[in-house]
């Protein structure tokens, strides 16, 4: 008998076996139910998380590095460096007159809860942004319509503003916001340009900001605000020389002596990807560990009615074998019906999955996240592989057992 | 081609020769000698009885002779192959192509029907879905059952599932058919068809073994080996051979004939 027979002739077996069954089937694959339904929407949420983070962390720039005054990802001693002299304009300009590797170096300052009004329409918690022509190409910005700040814009300090894309949708949903007139902090700016939908950052909605000219957020907002400073590498490979550059430059520039700490801190891109690594593997560990328990407790017990089932049928093995049955004949027949009941399972599990994930990704979009719930073919693929694997773990020992069983003593129990 | 090349054996070469056959289970601190030594050739062809009463290990020497089992001592000739030695996967296929056994409880699959339950011993060979069917059909024709093959064992009557069983047991065209107090379980009436059954098979050519401890069933065999202590007490050719009242036409209505002949 080769080896595909026998394993069609097992499917045929398991399947009545199981349909003989079915309730205590059912109850048995609770266990890898739950187990399959972890790792699926796990493996889903990760998948969609990694999607959302890297479309949304990319718009920082690989090649970009950010001076300021609090590190990034850092959960330290806040007070630490909130008591840091703060960066100012005049550190901006010298910085850029220094940089031999930088491509641009840009100014930005920022200023949260800002409301603006446009006739009657008012929006309270608008982020506010003071910067220059260079931020288009170093925070990566695309507009819409309109344009961006030009040099002339930022040296004449001119009440023009550039609208995130949320905003722009709020104040006008019928007309061209090109031209108006809005209200920042009850000062008129005339709207030059509107900004593509960028979405959220890590939960932060860049879609409702506002970019003026640097030089008229220090006429009209602040006229000392802590500034952080964003250099841009001539080319993606100068990042790591740029950044000692910017480092060893910006010590002089704010007078440090040699042997004393940074009073400011270098922040990259990589910063946020590696604590976001970290907090991926926490969950998938986290994921982990609950899908390995219960396809452990469901192996258990896959495994304790696999037990059941071949002391029951012992008579049935008895028979099969003085009918010619090989041991692998028997073994194949228990571990078949082992996995079919767990790949049952992971079935169920995969089918509950399938819209919970859906469910989040709806909430998602309408919470207007980009984050997108991912049910993969691989991650299908691979649950029900796993589940399927479970079973024939969990059900090698029965299966084994039954496999070695003498058929004289098989034949003689009841 | 195993068929073909049985049929070509030397003529002299008993099917079943045993020399010496013993066995001995070990159960804690005490070994038992449930079968002490025992010869025995069977020419093909015969029917014959082995009787005993119960612990006199004629179900030892039925497990043995089966191949089910193997034997402590002595060797074992099944047409020409000694099997006495063999591993557990080859005593598997010799209880598949050599053996047909029919036991005193039909030991039929109760979720399959009579077709599959058949078939069973055709696909443990490796035969190809289409022929075993086949197969299985003109094996239950022949035992009367041509319209009860998807019929399950629990839908069947005792002598019908006992047909069944028949038809498993000579489906693959098996050298001896092994039964294992075959009429125990039944009626009289039902008993009596069924060895009339066996009477049909062995004018056929087939070679019958039948065990029992009923007088009346072992009467039917042409020689009849009586087992006490291990040990074989008698021999004998059964010169009034029973036969089933009637003739075998009777119990054979419909009863093609099988593919062995």
């Amino acid at each position: 008998m080769t080896l595909a027979t026998e394993i069609r002739e097992s499917a045929r077996i398991a399947w009545a076996a199981i349909r003989a069954s079915k309730m205590r089937s059912g109850l048995t694959t609770l266990g890898v139910v739950i187990g399959i339904l972890t790792a699926t929407l796990v493996g889903t949420m990760l998948n969609g998380m990694t999607q959302a983070f890297e479309r949304s962390v990319s718009s920082l720039g690989a090649d970009v590095i950010n001076i300021g005054r609090f590190p990034w990802m850092s959960f330290e001693d806040y007070r630490l460096y909130r008591n840091r002299r703060e960066i100012q304009f005049q550190h901006y300009r010298e910085l850029e007159r220094q940089m031999t590797t930088a491509s641009a170096v840009a100014p930005q300052c920022e200023d949260f809860g800002v409301t603006i009004g446009y006739e009657r329409r008012r929006a309270k918690g608008v982020w506010l942004v003071g910067n220059t022509e260079a931020a288009l190409s170093i925070r990566g910005l695309t507009v819409a319509r309109g344009r961006f700040l030009s040099p002339s814009d930022v040296s004449s300090s001119r009440s023009v503003c550039i609208l995130g894309s949320y905003l722009a949708d709020a104040f006008f949903p019928h007309d061209d916001p090109i031209g108006k007139k809005v209200r920042i902090k009850d000062t008129p700016y005339e709207v030059i340009g509107v900004l593509d939908k960028m979405g959220n950052m890590l939960g932060w909605n860049q879609d409702n900001q506002v970019i003026i000219p640097v030089t008229r957020f220090q006429d009209d907002v602040s006229q000392h605000p802590d500034f952080v400073i964003t250099v841009k590498a001539l080319r993606p490979d100068l990042l790591p020389e740029m950044r000692d550059e910017a480092r060893s430059i910006f010590r002089r520039i704010r007078k440090i002596e040699p042997g004393r700490p940074d009073d400011f801190a270098i922040n990259q891109q990589e910063a946020i990807t590696s604590f976001f690594s970290g907090f991926k593997a926490t969950l998938a560990s986290f994921g982990f560990f609950v899908t390995g328990l219960s396809l452990f407790v469901g192996g258990i017990g896959i495994m304790n009615i696999m037990f059941v089932s071949v002391a029951e049928r012992t008579k049935e093995i008895g028979v099969r074998k003085a009918l010619g049955a090989k041991r692998r004949t028997i073994l194949i027949q228990f571990l078949m019906e082992a996995a079919a009941i767990t790949l049952f399972a992971g079935l169920i599990g995969i089918g509950l999955a399938w819209p919970i994930s859906w469910k989040i990704g709806a909430m998602a979009r309408e919470a207007g996240s980009v984050f997108e719930a991912q049910m993969s073919w691989w991650i299908v693929a691979s649950a029900l592989i796993v589940s399927a694997g479970t079973g024939m773990i969990a059900g090698f020992i029965p299966a084994w057992r039954a496999s070695r069983m003498d058929p004289v003593d098989a034949l003689r129990s009841e | 081609m195993w068929r073909v090349e049985r049929w070509t054996l030397p003529k002299k070469m008993s099917l079943i020769r045993i020399e010496n056959l013993a066995r001995r289970y070990v159960m804690g601190s005490e070994t038992v000698h449930a079968l002490r030594g025992v010869s025995l050739s069977i020419e093909r062809g015969e029917y014959l009885a082995i009787m005993g009463p119960s612990g006199s290990g004629k179900s030892t020497l039925m497990n043995l002779l089966g191949c089910l089992d193997t034997p402590s001592e002595g060797t074992y000739e099944l047409n020409g192959k000694n099997v006495a030695r063999m591993t557990d996967n080859e005593l598997a296929d010799i209880r598949n192509l050599e053996i047909g056994f029919v036991f005193q409880s039909f030991n039929l699959l109760a979720r399959s029907d009579a077709l599959h339950n058949v078939e069973l011993p055709l696909i443990y060979a490796g035969i190809p879905p289409k022929e075993r069917r086949e197969r299985a059909r003109s094996a239950l024709t022949n035992v009367g059952l041509g319209e009860r093959m998807h019929h399950r064992p629990n839908e069947l009557s005792g002598g019908q599932r006992q047909r069944v069983a028949i038809a498993r047991a000579l489906v693959n065209t098996p050298s001896i058919i092994l039964a294992d107090e075959p009429t125990g379980n039944l009626d009289s009436k039902t008993g009596v068809e069924i060895l009339g059954l066996f009477e049909e098979l062995s004018r056929r050519g087939n070679t019958i073994i039948v065990v029992t401890h009923e007088e009346d069933v072992a009467l039917h065999a042409r020689r009849v080996i009586r087992i006490r202590d291990g040990l074989i007490a008698a021999d004998e050719i059964n010169h009034e051979q029973r036969a089933v009242p009637g003739g075998t036409a009777a119990a054979m209505a419909g009863f093609a004939p099988p593919i062995i002949a």
